[in-house]
């Protein structure tokens, strides 16, 4: 409980204000939409929130250039068109950004590796603004870090614009087995968790929070290349909390259809005939890159520290 | 007797809800089929986006089933998403959003705002028998309860809005005590059963 029960003073902005939005948003998909006509295809198949920004990760790719927070104009014309929480993407560090973004009355801001750094030692302090923040990670330490900053939601970053899921997979397997690795240190020899924070570079008192309870403290997304109902379900049953879908839905032959299978997908993600339902006459997905085939400067999961 | 109490989980917040339950020593079910409606002694429809819920609640054939079950008397607390579920009308729905039409309230959604407007707070709840509690509650994007039936009991307020109601065998609240982990309102669900 939380303390304080005698004050009816509203608080906003704390931790348990920001990290239960991302409670409610659990077992949902969240979209990149382009345009507010996307937005509301987006909500009509059932999104739990969107990301709005003016190009999707794989036209950013193909674009090239520095890729920055959206227009304003464009974003509001998304919080007008739909009910559901709209987020939008700041550079990694860029406050001023963020700053500009939650003046917009953004629902969610991701301090995005998309969008091009503009700091490239210090990400965003997120303690220091009301509206809440997703952070993308690739293993357990870089998500301990970001949840030090105070982001209230996770999302494996995956590699984004591909449809190639396999770094989402590997990201999320890797948080996920990094915690287990943490509960069975914590079973067997606690004393060892000073230098797993050390070799993590994350706090102790997290990393111990970690190792008793088996989980991060704020929820879980995946994202990164999912393009399939079937990407989606594989996100869900190696234990995401959800699930985001950039280049996957809008740069399909048919984003209607598609986005409302990968939402059925994600909540029956444990019933493979449901899943197979939803695979059905879908027409051309994204056409994809194989991450394999991306030189190592092109990979943005590599942005952020 | 140990009671065995649903929480819908299509989509939301549904593990917080479960956690509260245990911890009040019911035996937790998390609905996902129409057949597990059928064990339970009471049930509870939690947050989330009340416009998956509801498109998820009809791809998966549980709306009809949800009717049947709460109209035949099922004790149900409906919390944010699921309260506006719950409600006869919804203002503001989102295009070709229902709700199941079963507490008599016209609900409006984000009431209080965006995000940046969500807030932790403690309110009054009057509970049955008449008595005033404070419970912690977090509202997030909150909806609030526009008018009510004469049916329709008022429990709670916040700035002025109704967030609060009961029914019968209903308990509809904009609020999340379960983030907060403030038991007033699980319990008396939990009452519910006993009648």
């Amino acid at each position: 409980m939380s303390e304080n029960k005698n004050s009816t003073e509203n608080i906003t902005g704390s931790p348990l204000v920001k990290r239960g939005l991302a409670d409610m948003l659990v077992g949902g998909v969240i979209m990149d939409v382009v345009t507010p006509e996307q937005a509301k295809i987006a909500e009509d198949a059932g999104a739990v929130a969107v990301m709005a920004l003016e190009r999707v990760p794989a036209d950013i790719r193909a674009t090239g250039g520095v890729a920055r927070m959206s227009d304003p104009d464009m974003i509001e014309g998304i919080i007008d068109a739909v009910s559901i929480p709209v987020m939008a993407k700041a550079r990694i560090g860029h406050f001023v950004e963020a700053q500009v973004l939650e003046a917009l009355k953004v629902d969610y801001i991701d301090e995005s590796e998309v969008l091009s750094p503009a700091d490239y030692v210090n990400h965003i302090d997120k303690h220091s603004f009301t509206v809440p923040f997703v952070c993308g990670a690739t293993n357990l330490g870089e998500a301990l870090r970001r949840i030090t900053e105070g982001a209230a939601m996770i999302r494996s970053k995956g590699e984004a614009g591909t449809g190639d899921v396999s770094e989402a997979t590997k990201h999320i397997r890797t948080i996920k087995s990094q915690i287990a690795e943490l509960q069975a240190l914590y079973a067997t020899s606690p004393d060892l968790l000073y230098v797993k924070a050390k070799e993590l570079a994350a706090p102790y008192d997290l990393v111990l929070e970690v190792a008793k309870t088996g989980k991060l403290p704020v929820v879980l997304f995946t994202a990164g290349g999912v393009a399939t109902p079937a990407d989606a379900a594989l996100m869900m049953q190696l234990g995401a909390d959800g699930v985001f879908v950039g280049s996957g839905i809008f740069k399909s032959g048919n984003p209607e259809a598609r986005a409302k299978a990968i939402v059925k997908a994600t909540a029956q993600f444990d019933d493979p005939l449901a899943v197979a339902d939803a695979s059905r006459g879908l027409g051309e997905a994204m056409v994809g890159i194989n991450v394999a085939d991306l030189p190592a400067p092109h990979r943005l999961a590599e942005r952020g520290w | 007797m140990e009671k065995t109490v649903g929480v819908l989980a299509l989509q939301g917040g549904v593990a917080d809800h479960a956690l509260l339950l245990e911890q009040l020593g019911a035996r937790v079910v998390l609905v996902k089929k129409p057949e597990q409606l059928t064990e339970l002694d009471a049930l509870v429809l939690p947050g989330g986006e009340s416009t998956t819920i509801d498109r998820l609640s009809r791809i998966l054939g549980l709306r009809e089933p949800l009717i049947e079950a709460i109209s035949a008397g099922l004790p149900t607390l409906g919390t944010c998403a699921g309260l506006i579920m719950l409600a006869r009308s919804i203002a503001d729905p989102a295009p070709g959003q229902q709700s199941l039409g079963l507490l008599d309230v016209e609900v409006g959604r984000n009431a209080f705002g965006s995000q940046v407007d969500s807030a932790e707070t403690t309110l009054t709840w009057q509970d049955a028998a008449g008595s005033a509690r404070p419970v912690r509650a977090a509202f997030i994007r909150a909806p609030r309860v526009i008018s009510w039936g004469e049916k329709v009991e008022v429990a709670a307020r916040y700035r002025g809005e109704v967030v609060g109601v009961r029914q019968e065998n209903l308990l509809g609240i904009s609020f999340h005590p379960e983030l907060t982990g403030d038991t007033t309102v699980h319990e008396e669900l939990l009452s519910l059963t006993e009648r």
